[in-house]
């Protein structure tokens, strides 16, 4: 359980997808200009990654994987270099699915997500949370729990950042730094704060 | 051959190569594909890499994509986009394994993310499915040299001003070695980059005013002998 917890701590705050790995960055600079929008976004990636997460992680364990088809009798086989396909098609059909039953069951959260949901495809932390859990080989549970701190992480980090925007743009800044150059450096000071979780050894 | 060069040498083709380079750049003024541009540019070796990786994913996947934009479906025009790009990537991340394997290990999922990277989905989706391949190629290193240009610039105030090398060669003798450079430590780490293409950016749009946003709310200038309260 100890370790679930660390693990969890450290996708949010050390390893955090936004500001320290500078993932979604797009997204993150685009939608970070009211603090509503935001965290719409960010409950919404929350929940993408927490179902694609797991999801790949299965698929990758049970298919892909050096030898991973020994349940069928097939061995010696290894289609992990199919990773990056299978992943990618796997958030955007569950992305897609995603948005049909929040429109059948949830009408209201499926509107207040709007156009956010099927842009969250082609947001790269998602495949990024995959991907790590790929390289750094996470079990099922830890791939649940990696899910859930990776995207909570990166909703805090939006939600933080848009916050900031809302009180920026009352300040007196320089013609060519107005807009995207201020909001850079922002995200630069955040980052900063966000090292000092760093040294923290779980 | 003759047509084929009057093709790549005509005026439209010279438009899409330079127009990305500081006129109309993806990364100060389009904002797409930032992730890469800051994660990967605390060495000019990974970096250059990465832009290599990036031109030739997007040249390939515009033309590839333009060579086929009559027959794909409205709707599904998305997925087949991705597929192709993905398999391009697939190459390229194979290709990194087998020549490049250290390096390939530095990028570790940066590779694997040029599939979501906003250049190659938005070339693809706002020039590839309105041209011809030739254009649409021409377009895509136009677009990936315009990334590799800031990759570059960061990577090398990044890697210089941090560990006083550039590409691994020792360019500032560094104090620990008997030599006057003490490195600077926040260079290596995340928020420089940050730091750094913020910075751009205000160059930039300084040189170029055009590009500049506009305030939302403006500091009101009071002019003498007007306003009535005193």
């Amino acid at each position: 359980m100890e370790a679930y917890i660390s693990l969890f701590i450290k996708a949010v705050f050390i390893e955090n997808l936004a500001l320290s790995f500078f993932l979604g960055m797009c997204t993150f600079i685009a939608v970070s200009k009211k603090i509503s929008t935001a965290m719409g976004l960010g409950i919404a990636v929350m929940m993408v990654q927490i179902i694609t997460v797991p999801a790949n992680n299965f698929i990758y364990h049970a298919l892909l994987k050096e030898d991973a088809l020994s349940w069928m009798g097939i061995t010696g086989v290894d289609l992990s270099f199919l990773a990056l396909l299978s992943c990618i098609g796997v958030i955007a059909a569950l992305v897609q699915i995603l948005e049909m039953i929040l429109d059948k069951f949830f009408p209201a959260l499926y509107h207040a997500l709007g156009i956010f949901l099927p842009l969250i495809t082609v947001n790269c932390a998602i495949l990024a949370g995959s991907l790590f859990m790929i390289e750094r080989d996470y079990n099922l549970p830890e791939s649940v729990v990696y899910g859930v701190g990776s995207g909570f992480g990166w909703a805090l980090a939006i939600t933080v950042m848009a916050g900031v925007r809302e009180k920026l743009k009352y300040s007196d800044i320089p013609a060519g730094l107005q807009g995207l150059g201020i909001t850079f450096i922002t995200a630069g000071l955040m980052s900063l704060g966000f090292m000092a979780f760093s040294g923290i050894q779980l | 051959m003759s047509a084929i060069m009057s093709e790549i040498l005509n005026d439209e083709t010279k438009k899409v190569l330079i127009e990305p380079l500081v006129d109309n750049n993806p990364i100060t003024l389009q904002v797409l594909g930032i992730c890469s541009a800051l994660a990967v540019t605390s060495q000019m070796s990974t970096s250059l890499i990465m832009a290599l990786a990036l031109t030739m994913v997007t040249a390939c996947s515009s033309a590839a994509i333009s060579a086929i934009r009559n027959h794909i479906p409205g709707s599904i025009r998305i997925i087949v986009q991705m597929t192709i790009i993905a398999s391009l990537v697939i190459v390229v991340d194979q290709i990194l394994k087998a020549f490049a394997y250290e390096v390939s290990k530095q990028l570790s999922v940066f590779v694997g993310l040029i599939i979501t990277n906003c250049i190659v989905m938005g070339r693809a989706e706002g020039y590839a499915m309105k041209n011809p391949p030739l254009a649409s190629f021409m377009d895509g290193i136009g677009n990936g040299l315009g990334y590799s240009l800031i990759l570059i610039t960061v990577s090398f105030i990044r890697e210089s001003l941090g560990s006083g090398k550039l590409l691994g060669i020792e360019v500032f003798k560094l104090t620990k070695d008997g030599g006057w450079y003490d490195p600077n430590g926040l260079m290596l780490l995340p928020p420089s980059a940050f730091f750094i293409i913020g910075l751009i950016i205000w160059g930039v749009r300084q040189w170029k005013p055009k590009q500049a946003e506009t305030a939302d709310f403006k500091i009101m200038s009071i002019a003498h002998g007007e306003g009535g309260h005193h």
